[in-house]
């Protein structure tokens, strides 16, 4: 292997005629190093965003180059959800079904102001102000939409993070974190949480004028 | 003769993988990583490959790019920082999904609004970076910034300190615009004088 | 301004007692009675012509009543006729569905029936169609609040003076964008939304000579690699013959025009930008054009020629994304694709130095453009259109065109008929590659295009092949038009009011409508004087153009059915808004 200054600094001096010919590292570097290369995208665009989004995968600002040039359509065989574009309440049940279908390791970037916080539709009945109500996100790129050079700092800062990772502490190799499945929201009256049902039935027998003075303070 | 348009289509094809050498050969050595080959492969002159290499080779962007805002301050020669903002609130009453919150006080003493915002939030998960609040506003202190590496792990709600900049900064990447609202503001500043010096005379 | 054919249409006195000129200020058209409107409506069609229907769509006049406008045009040009259907607001409220008449109204009653609450009497399929089956409330009703709702119209007062920042959510008591009925309990109630739908296919179980045989019911989206989007459609199969099909739609809908009727009508502009996200250019225009009728300004020679510029620039970007998506979605997996997201990129640097963004341009303000062309860009505009743009349109053609594989997919594939294509209301490429020449460019010119030497791109098949071939022809006549719009443009002031946040708009109705790259794109704003609009529809391309994908597609092949939707161009931001 040649050397790659990314990989053979394992903290302690390497002997000069094992320079060229051997790697030495850790394994939680090996281990990222390989993964943050190779970042597979799911091919999972809502709204603007994806435009952008494909224009990143374009070849003026390839992101092939970041190791991320397969985008795969099937959740099962993608690492990374890039949420690009406003979540709706009509749509979140699917979000949170192709979450679930994704193995670990798995990540979710939210491009985008709407997929961040709702952006300039939050005030909507059928928007959900930003996809972390539901899935855990791990890096937020506001604007509106992110140019392809602001979404690809974006998706070197999860490199970044991937590399902070290590295998002892990572959340897919802990003991019983194999049902860590996201109940998926049902469409009622409005979006119902499975997670808040105790809470919903509580809020909605309060007479009007509780939830009134409750909601102001 | 059948398959002669998939011939025509590979030949396209075949012309355009014989481009991205032909075009690295000519500009030898110089086609990458500097901004004369930036502009070379953003031009309609290119041929071959184009790709900008982010993160080694950023694009410039446009003096009329706009992202998310920022605040201006002038840098005094005493060292204080004066904060263009008066806090009149057009920005907040223009911007579309009102994601500007500006907390404006009064003066204890006379009653009459302070010129400065006592709190300035911008929710940058809301902003659509339309423009709108930097178009109208009347003093020039909130301009859209050029900045679009901002993506972080958590949200982002920006405070009056992570937005202020100083006007150097606002005229390093908006030169134009800066130079004519100079001009402006001292045309404006003129008057004002003029008619002082008028009033005063008569 | 020409007069309305309205005004030389007298309907009054062919329908007396039924209908009756709409005398209040600031409006036009007629007021026909409820009950006689599908035989007015036959008339039209027949008697006066008016065989295309354009725009449905519902207003509240809260307190009193409600109020359906239709708006039908002539195919061989000329200004619309609308008329108005009202009723008293109180529910049942029930109308005469015109889907006998014009079947394209279909979508378009079924949303007035979900998002106002109006009955379509003979509607074949009356069912919520942007929001999902269960839903409380008709939320585009005046006295229904959205969740997250703090005064109606905005600016809004907790921003200023006293903005001390509070996130929407604090304000709700489920701290979220969320409203429930009184005492619900949501383990108890169990609302199956999609047997509706299922409902409405044709089904399964066939006897045949003794065998019984079941039909396949397939959901092609949400999620599916073909990117226009988050488009479903519930299809019926025989082995791989689509007998029966129901697209499903409102996955990105995003409430615009609900946010629209509280934006003031300056602060509508940027989103309009969001709507057919791919032509933000021509989106703004639309909306301009009605608001400018409204206020009844004139916009300086300049802002006109930069506006087509743009406009034609937008369009020819639109046409090069969807040959690359089409051929895409046949299987010729990304490479046309790539070349022409080439061409797009450097019509994007324009976009990116005229107006600030790439997409997203909100460049356009009532009475004229909000920048002018910084030094250089007209240059470079040049140099695109008269070299770059003509050169690669042919290489696409030599490319595509007469590839073995794109013909056997294409060639021969119907997707409409012309006298269909009409009745169904669809506009745009898809309309003119059926063999109709109407291009609102030419039928009722807006702006300046009078004055440009240009061919409406006709194709008289109207199969899928002649839909790809039209969006090359039309390519091809963009440029023309860009290139003498680049050499005839004037110096000039590009506005013709002076910048201001808080605009003046009489009280009126207007339609403003233009040939967005997709189709016609129409913008039906209601003003009461007023900073905010009281009623702001989007009449959206992709959205009609879908009333007749059913009849599309039945019969073909499903690998057929993913060229149809390809290629008639749509984009889920506008058809769900």
């Amino acid at each position: 292997m040649t050397d790659n200054k990314e990989l053979n600094s394992p903290g302690y001096a390497i002997p000069d005629d094992l320079q060229h010919a051997v790697s030495i590292t850790t394994l939680d570097r090996l281990y990222n190093w390989g993964r943050r290369w190779s970042v597979w995208p799911m091919m999972f665009g809502l709204a603007c965003c994806a435009i952008e989004m494909i224009a990143a995968q374009a070849a003026r600002y390839d992101l092939a180059r970041f190791g991320m040039e397969v985008m795969r359509p099937s959740p099962r065989q993608s690492d990374l959800m890039i949420v690009a574009g406003t979540v709706t309440k009509k749509m979140i049940p699917a979000i949170v079904r192709l979450y679930n279908q994704m193995p670990e390791p798995k990540y979710v970037v939210a491009m985008g102001a709407c997929a961040s916080g709702g952006g300039p539709f939050k005030e909507g009945y059928n928007v959900v102000a930003g996809v972390d109500k539901f899935v855990p996100v791990d890096v937020y790129i506001p604007g509106c939409p992110p140019t392809p050079q602001a979404l690809t700092a974006g998706l070197m800062k999860l490199q970044e993070k991937i590399d902070k990772q290590s295998i002892r502490k990572v959340r897919w190799y802990q003991k019983g974190s194999d049902s860590a499945l996201i109940p998926i929201p049902v469409l009622g009256p409005d979006l119902m949480d499975p997670r808040r049902y105790a809470e919903i039935k509580q809020l909605a027998a309060q007479k009007p004028a509780e939830k009134a003075t409750e909601a102001k303070e | 003769m059948y398959g002669k348009g998939i011939i025509k289509g590979l030949g396209v094809t075949l012309k355009r993988f014989v481009d991205t050498y032909l075009d690295d050969i000519a500009w030898w050595g110089r086609r990458y990583y500097n901004p004369e080959g930036i502009a070379h492969r953003s031009s309609k002159d290119a041929r071959g490959v184009f790709t900008v290499q982010y993160p080694e080779e950023k694009l410039p962007v446009p003096e009329e790019f706009r992202y998310v805002p920022f605040l201006v301050y002038d840098e005094k020669p005493d060292g204080k920082k004066e904060i263009r903002c008066t806090s009149c609130g057009i920005c907040a009453k223009v911007c579309p999904p009102q994601c500007i919150w500006i907390v404006r006080t009064n003066d204890p003493q006379t009653g009459r609004p302070v010129p400065e915002p006592a709190e300035f939030y911008i929710d940058a998960d809301i902003c659509m970076n339309c423009g709108f609040c930097a178009e109208y506003c009347p003093f020039d202190a909130i301009i859209m910034d050029h900045d679009y590496e901002i993506a972080s792990y958590q949200r982002n709600v920006f405070n009056m300190e992570k937005l202020l900049k100083p006007a150097s900064y606002y005229k390093s990447i908006r030169p134009l615009n800066y130079a004519l609202n100079e001009e402006a503001r001292k045309a404006k500043e003129a008057a004002r004088a003029a008619r002082a010096e008028a009033a005063g005379r008569s | 301004m020409a007069t309305l054919v309205s005004e030389m249409v007298d309907l009054a006195s062919r329908f007396p007692g039924v209908v009756s000129a709409d005398t209040r200020p600031g409006y036009s058209g007629w007021m026909v009675n409820k009950d006689n409107l599908v035989e007015v409506a036959t008339a039209l069609r027949d008697e006066f012509g008016f065989e295309l229907l354009s725009n449905v769509c519902g207003v509240d006049y809260f307190p009193d009543k409600m109020e359906v406008v239709y708006e039908a045009y002539r195919t061989t040009g000329g200004p619309g006729l609308r008329f108005k259907v009202q009723v008293a607001r109180l529910d049942p409220m029930e109308v005469p569905s015109v889907t006998p008449v014009w079947p394209g109204a279909e979508f378009q009653e079924r949303e007035i029936w979900d998002l106002y609450g109006i009955r379509f009497t003979n509607h074949p399929d009356l069912r919520r169609i942007l929001m999902w089956e269960g839903f409380a409330g008709h939320p585009l009703r005046k006295d229904w609040h959205e969740p997250f709702y703090e005064e109606d119209n905005k600016p809004l007062d907790s921003r200023w003076p006293r903005g001390k920042y509070a996130s929407a959510e604090e304000k709700n008591i489920y701290k979220d964008n969320l409203q429930f009925p009184q005492n619900f309990d949501p383990q108890e109630v169990r609302i199956d939304g999609e047997a509706p739908l299922y409902d409405t296919l044709q089904k399964y179980t066939t006897i045949d000579a003794g065998i019984k045989t079941d039909r396949v019911i397939v959901n092609m989206g949400p999620q599916h690699p073909s990117t226009h989007g988050v488009f479903r459609a519930a299809v019926v199969l025989d082995g791989e013959t689509i007998v029966s099909l129901k697209p499903v739609m409102g996955y990105l809908h995003r409430n615009h025009e609900k946010i629209g009727e509280r934006n003031t009508f300056l602060q509508n502009m940027p989103y309009t930008d969001r709507l057919d996200y791919f032509n933000s250019m021509s989106n703004n225009w639309g909306y301009s054009l009605a608001v400018e009728k409204l206020m009844n300004i004139k916009v300086p020679e300049r802002a006109e020629y930069l506006r087509v510029i743009m406009a034609e620039l937008s369009r020819i970007q639109n046409h090069l994304i969807l040959i690359g998506m089409l051929l895409n979605d046949l299987g010729a997996f990304f490479t046309p694709a790539l070349y022409a997201f080439e061409e797009r990129e450097l019509i994007l640097d324009i976009f990116e130095a005229a107006s600030g963004a790439r997409m997203m341009c909100n460049y356009h303000r009532f009475g004229g453009v909000s920048r002018d062309l910084p030094a250089g860009v007209l240059e470079k505009i040049k140099g695109l259109v008269d070299e770059r743009l003509p050169r690669k349109a042919d290489e696409f053609d030599r490319f595509l065109s007469e590839n073995e594989v794109l013909l056997a997919r294409l060639k021969g594939v119907k997707v409409i008929d012309a006298d269909d294509a009409v009745r169904y209301s669809i506009t745009g490429p898809v309309l003119r590659a059926s063999g109709v020449p109407y291009d609102v460019r030419r039928a009722q010119p807006y702006g300046i295009y009078d004055r440009f030497d240009f061919d409406v791109a006709l194709r008289h098949n109207g199969d899928l092949y002649d839909n790809y071939l039209i969006r090359l022809d039309e390519i091809r006549q963009s440029i023309r038009i860009v290139q003498q719009a680049v050499k005839q443009i004037p110096e000039g002031p590009i506005n013709s009011q002076k910048p201001a946040y808080q605009v003046r708009v009489p009280a009126g109705e207007a339609y403003g409508r233009i040939e967005a790259p997709k189709g016609e794109l129409g913008f039906y704003v209601v003003s009461t004087g007023k900073p905010n609009p009281w009623r702001y529809h989007v009449r959206a391309p992709s959205f009609v153009n879908i009333t007749a994908l059913e009849k599309m597609c039945v019969g073909t092949k499903i690998a057929d059915f993913v060229a149809i939707l390809g290629v008639i161009d749509i984009v889920l931001g506008e058809l769900d808004r």
